[in-house]
């Protein structure tokens, strides 16, 4: 019955609702780009003077901030979950979701409105974080190519992110906890990445999850592709932790979707 | 579609067949076998107190959750298997306003409209049959945030209509409302039910439920404890009666001589006497008395569906809010 163009076309519909969303309700959007832009200030005036000095080899002779940009690249990306997993709560809690799974919408459609939403505005929110980074004093090496690659692995990792960011929305019990669940991605596993700080500078224990987390294989790939480095096999690892995430992601949700919420 | 009739049954099937539907939570039971038909084109009244299940009934019926056991139909589809089928025909308008708060009233009908695919001109023409049907041509361009409750219920159920929807299941539409809102909801309603759309009405107003509902069925901890029309409900308690209220117990005890088929509340004062209807029953009733006896007040109690419900639940209907 549905066919894949109706479906396709119930969530152009939903993306359609949901940049309209982010154009009146732009606060959310401005939050991801102000974290990123936050955190590269910070890292590169207050804290990136030793932590510069302390790289060493692994910066190859580049100042900090060619180090860091791709990181913070990462963290503009992470920062998306956040608004993606509210805006999802919040069309629970409106019992707007119900009105639109009583209905004879195609399944995927709903989520894919708030997933591509996401995805967009985080490259809205990455094109304005490097243009701020440019300014800082980032200087990347990149060729066409390798911005091609960057753009494609940003939409890549954010589209992952999204799904999981949906499912987190679907099933936190409130907005606030929404948000809350959400902050690891954002924060924690940035943190405990190469985002920073070369993984391999960490204590025994950190270091060997850092060094086999998503996180530090995307950004490694990123600061590869901006520093004209070599990529190596970070790439297949990236992709595939992005097939992995999106699809656990999107598993999650729809178990998620089906079991609905008691009434209450 | 000719042989199709031919080799099932040439009855129409009920708007809406549930036979034995179940759903726990957890070891919690919610709905305990519930029974019920409504016809095409009936108002149907689900009656009961909040938790006796009335939401989970309506969230089953418009597949957004499974039930556990039992079979539930709407227009013959069943809600487990063919839930596409049954999504194309009801309209949904739960509890809680399900209008896009960042969208303006006309956006949303159009979203809703895009969403079940009608075509660009024919939503347009539509949404803005819908606006001026309910009263919210001047609210079109505005955000639902601005609207009263009446008016964000009555968006709300335009959203609904977009998809011409053959049943509605409208769940305490007017829970929250002020009365005159409440009263439009209700002229509203009628006027959907006369345009020959089923709708199941949930309600935990005895008013509601008497005032609109062509059958009724009460409900209570999942089960259905009564079903019928309002009349027949009401029937299923005493009739009429003349109470008499006296001032000290000497006439009462009078009053209760004359009158021995009364019923009598000893602490009160008050004979309970079957009122035959009629004001030649009441003068029957007051000439046997005699002039002698003082009475203090008279009265005549008319059952209504809050006597029926007290009856049927054996608990009082509780204050809501």
């Amino acid at each position: 019955m549905s066919s894949p163009i109706l479906a396709v076309q119930d969530a152009t519909t939903m993306l359609g609702r949901e940049l309209k969303h982010t154009l009146r309700f732009p606060l959310l959007l401005v939050g991801t780009i102000l974290v990123p832009v936050v955190m590269l200030l910070l890292f590169e005036y207050i804290l990136g003077g030793p932590i510069g000095t302390g790289l060493g080899a692994a910066a190859h002779g580049a100042p900090y901030v060619d180090f860091l940009v791709p990181g913070i690249i990462l963290l503009t990306v992470a920062a998306s979950c956040g608004p993606t997993a509210i805006n999802v709560r919040m069309d629970m809690s409106g019992g707007f979701i119900d009105r639109v799974r009583a209905m004879a919408v195609a399944r995927g459609a709903l989520l894919a409105g708030h997933v591509g939403g996401s995805v967009v505005r985080t490259i809205l929110s990455t094109v304005v974080v490097i243009a701020v980074a440019l300014l800082v004093g980032f200087r990347p090496k990149a060729s066409v190519e390798a911005w091609v690659a960057v753009l494609g692995i940003v939409t890549a990792f954010s589209f992952s992110l999204a799904w999981l960011a949906a499912a987190i929305g679907l099933t936190a019990k409130s907005v606030a906890g929404a948000n809350g669940l959400t902050l690891p991605i954002q924060f924690l596993l940035p943190f405990l990445s190469s985002t920073f700080v070369p993984a391999e500078s960490m204590p025994a224990g950190v270091r060997w999850f850092a060094l086999n987390q998503p996180f530090t294989a995307v950004v490694d790939t990123l600061r590869a592709l901006l520093t004209g480095g070599s990529v190596g096999t970070n790439a297949y690892v990236t992709i595939a932790w992005c097939v992995a995430i999106a699809l656990a992601g999107y598993l999650w949700a729809q178990v998620a979707l089906r079991r609905g919420v008691p009434a209450t | 579609m000719v042989r199709m009739n031919t080799l099932t049954t040439n009855t129409t099937p009920d708007a809406v067949s549930v036979r034995g539907l179940r759903k726990t939570y957890g070891d919690k039971v919610i709905l305990d076998g519930i029974d019920l038909a409504i016809g095409e084109g009936q108002i149907f009244g689900l009656l009961g107190p909040n938790g006796a299940g009335k939401t989970t009934m309506v969230r089953i019926l418009s597949t957004l959750i499974p039930p556990d056991g039992g079979t539930t139909t709407v227009f013959g589809h069943d809600v487990r298997r063919e839930p596409v089928a049954v999504r194309e025909l009801i309209g949904l308008t739960g509890q809680f306003s399900a209008v896009d708060d960042l969208l303006t009233g006309e956006e949303n009908l159009l979203l809703i409209g895009r969403l079940l695919h009608v075509p660009a001109a024919e939503r347009r023409r539509r949404a803005s049959e819908l606006l001026e049907r309910f009263d919210l041509v001047d609210a079109a361009k505005r955000r639902p945030a601005t609207y009263s409750g009446g008016m964000k219920r009555r968006l709300d159920i335009a959203m609904t209509l977009m998809g011409r929807p053959r049943i509605i299941f409208l769940d305490e539409p007017t829970t929250g409302l002020d009365p005159r809102s409440r009263h439009s909801m209700w002229r509203l309603i009628r006027d959907l039910a006369a345009g020959g759309v089923t709708i199941l009405l949930t309600t935990q107003y005895l008013e509601e439920a008497d005032e609109l509902a062509d059958r009724i069925a009460v409900i209570d901890r999942g089960r259905i404890v009564a079903q019928g029309t309002p009349d027949e409900l009401k029937r299923r308690v005493p009739g009429a009666q003349i109470v008499l209220r006296f001032a000290d117990e000497a006439s009462f005890d009078s009053a209760a001589l004359a009158l021995p088929e009364g019923k009598r509340d000893d602490d009160q004062f008050v004979l309970r006497i079957p009122h035959k209807g009629g004001i030649h029953s009441l003068r029957e009733v007051l000439s046997r008395l005699g002039e002698a006896v003082a009475v203090e007040d008279v009265a005549i109690d008319s059952p209504d569906l809050d006597d029926v419900f007290f009856a049927l639940t054996g608990n009082p209907q509780k204050e809501q809010n």
